[in-house]
């Protein structure tokens, strides 16, 4: 058999173990559906009705925010996830068998990729009922979705080198979320970057959760959006191109760090 | 040096391995005949755990090598992991799978088909007595079901060596011989099994060969039966129910004995070492009822592996001073000696 056909059947093998866990323990499945409704509900009539002049036009500017800062944030589950398989020896069981080396990340990152997908079919509905519509075309839409996944792709490889390093379980419940705050909200994931002190703007206009963002606001059409101020730095002009460049990146650099990491990780 | 003959089913040789300013292994020798048991023997911290970690893939030593199923495990571990079967100090297992669906992803694993891989994982459950608990979510298993679900995963691929890191480490007295008996049945089969432990009784019982290690090195070696030959002699304890007569067994036993007796005042006890076995234990007891001295307990018996592990390392194999890790001396009897 060759190398990639055992690889992608090892990867997928994890990717169904994995996918067990959560089916298993409805709590985790619970905290990636609930957090995203309750953040669409907060934001959409806690913020909605103080941020400019019109709470509708809010709201559709919020969902691509919350689109982006949800799928980020679900990084957070491939860090823990790693983290416990280390803690318990479930990674030694697998790297003592004949199995594809990159299997167990890319299970593991597949797996929340799908948890993602879920989260973001949950929050759409909830976004529906508060208002928030898709006026693009439906490929564009497509593109939305499919930026926002591969990005939540992008992101989990991150986790994932984040729980190794975190090297308990413990650690990575707060190093899976800690870097998240910073990233997610120094952007114009829920206010307008235009409107921020200096460094904050320059890191927000480059941070590639904003681009995801608008890009996601782009292709689904929502332009009254603009309505709190527009930037007009280089990424928030070329947001979906940004964004993908952002998400590639991401993988080019993460996915050989996490690999690496992991052949040493558990080497000790 | 070419690769070792199929009779040896490991070899490693002057396995070195340092952990910071930590000499875990320092040169450890082994080699295991194809079809036996080799107990690796010895304290927490000794380097059990790192000789299994290095001769299963997980770790590269500094220096020396080792040949596993005749495959090099620093040039070809792939072909090393095909050849083991491992279950861990901490048993593997998912918890949120059933115990079924922890076989079968291990058979796929390895690398079977669909098919190949559930019968394997029926068949496994129903050897190692859990196709009561096949469907239920591993997280309700008791720990000797846990380490017996474990034991079947490194059994998955009916490997040529099976490796077994503390197997019944942290259980119950049931569960431990539960698992000796699981293992028992492994050896009858004609298994190669590597097992570390740091319980005496466990080598006794199970290893053809030991290897007692300490400190990263390897301080002795042969069977239980060698081992204790070592040490030499039987030895005589006899209990009294008066402390004040403890010295008048002492005399006695010095007398038919072939070294100094030792006293344990707390449990009124003598011992010494004796060469000539009950012909001794007669003639002390005839002594001792001369001089009116109400014996309550006698016995008479060969060292232990106790005795052996006091002799060579100067302590007791379950006095080291170590952090212990979560359930380790569970279960385990306090023994004064």
């Amino acid at each position: 058999m060759s190398v990639i056909t055992a690889g992608t059947r090892d990867s997928g093998v994890v990717t169904w173990r994995n996918l067990m866990n959560v089916r298993r323990q409805p709590d985790l499945l619970l905290g990636a559906t609930l957090q995203p409704i309750m953040f669409v509900l907060l934001f959409a009539f806690v913020f909605g009705n103080s941020i400019g002049d019109d709470p509708g036009a809010y709201r559709e500017f919020l969902m691509g925010g919350i689109f982006a800062q949800t799928v980020a944030f679900n990084s957070a589950y491939t860090t823990i996830g790693m983290a416990a398989d280390l803690e318990k020896g479930v990674i030694d069981r697998f790297r003592s068998l004949p199995m594809s080396r990159a299997a167990v990340l890319i299970g593991r990152t597949t797996s929340d990729l799908v948890v993602s997908a879920l989260g973001l079919l949950v929050m759409s509905v909830c976004g529906l009922l508060v208002g928030w519509r898709i006026r693009g075309s439906v490929l564009d839409a497509v593109f939305g979705y499919g930026v926002l996944l591969l990005f939540s792709f992008a992101v989990s490889w991150v986790g994932a080198w984040v729980g190794m390093v975190s090297g308990s379980v413990q650690v990575a419940q707060s190093a899976g979320f800690i870097w998240m705050f910073p990233v997610t909200f120094i952007s114009s994931a829920f206010v307008s970057a235009s409107s921020m002190p200096g460094p904050l703007k320059a890191f927000a206009e480059w941070n590639p959760v904003t681009a995801v963002a608008d890009a996601a606001r782009e292709l689904f059409g929502n332009k009254r959006a603009g309505v709190l101020g527009q930037s007009d730095a280089w990424p928030a002009q070329h947001s979906v191109l940004y964004a993908t460049l952002s998400c590639v990146v991401l993988l080019v650099v993460f996915t050989p760090i996490a690999v690496a990491k992991y052949r040493k990780v558990a080497s000790k | 040096m070419p690769p070792p003959a199929s009779s040896i089913a490991v070899r490693a040789e002057a396995l070195v391995k340092t952990f910071g300013s930590t000499r875990a292994l320092d040169g450890v020798d082994l080699e295991i005949p194809a079809g036996t048991v080799l107990g690796l023997l010895g304290p927490n911290g000794a380097g059990k755990t790192t000789t299994v970690r290095i001769l299963t893939t997980l770790l590269r030593p500094d220096s020396g090598r080792a040949f596993v199923a005749g495959h090099d495990v620093i040039a070809d571990p792939d072909a090393v992991r095909r050849s083991i079967g491992l279950s861990g100090q901490y048993a593997a297992v998912d918890e949120h799978l059933t115990g079924y669906e922890n076989l079968y992803m291990v058979g796929r694993l390895y690398g079977k088909n669909r098919t190949d891989a559930t019968a394997r994982a029926r068949e496994l459950l129903s050897r190692f007595r859990l196709q009561d608990a096949a469907d239920r979510p591993a997280k309700t298993y008791s720990g000797g079901m846990r380490r017996r679900l474990d034991l079947a995963g490194a059994l998955v691929a009916e490997p040529a060596v099976v490796v077994l890191d503390e197997p019944t480490t942290g259980l119950d007295p049931r569960g431990r011989l539960d698992t000796w008996e699981v293992i028992g049945e492994l050896v009858a089969d004609g298994a190669t099994v590597l097992l570390t432990t740091q319980y005496l009784e466990e080598a006794d019982q199970l290893a053809n060969t030991i290897l007692v290690i300490d400190h990263g090195k390897v301080i002795a070696s042969g069977t239980a039966d060698q081992l204790k030959g070592q040490v030499g002699g039987e030895r005589l304890e006899i209990v009294v129910g008066e402390p004040a007569e403890l010295a008048a067994v002492s005399r006695v036993l010095a007398e038919v004995g072939s070294d100094e007796p030792t006293t344990d005042e707390q449990h009124r006890r003598v011992q010494v070492k004796v060469d000539t076995g009950p012909k001794a234990l007669v003639e002390a007891l005839r002594r001792l009822d001369q001089e009116s001295v109400a014996v309550l307990d006698v016995a008479l018996h060969r060292p232990t592996l106790d005795d052996v592990f006091l002799s060579l390392t100067g302590h007791a194999a379950e006095d080291e001073p170590e952090v212990e890790t979560e359930g380790k001396r569970k279960g385990r009897k306090a023994k004064s000696r």
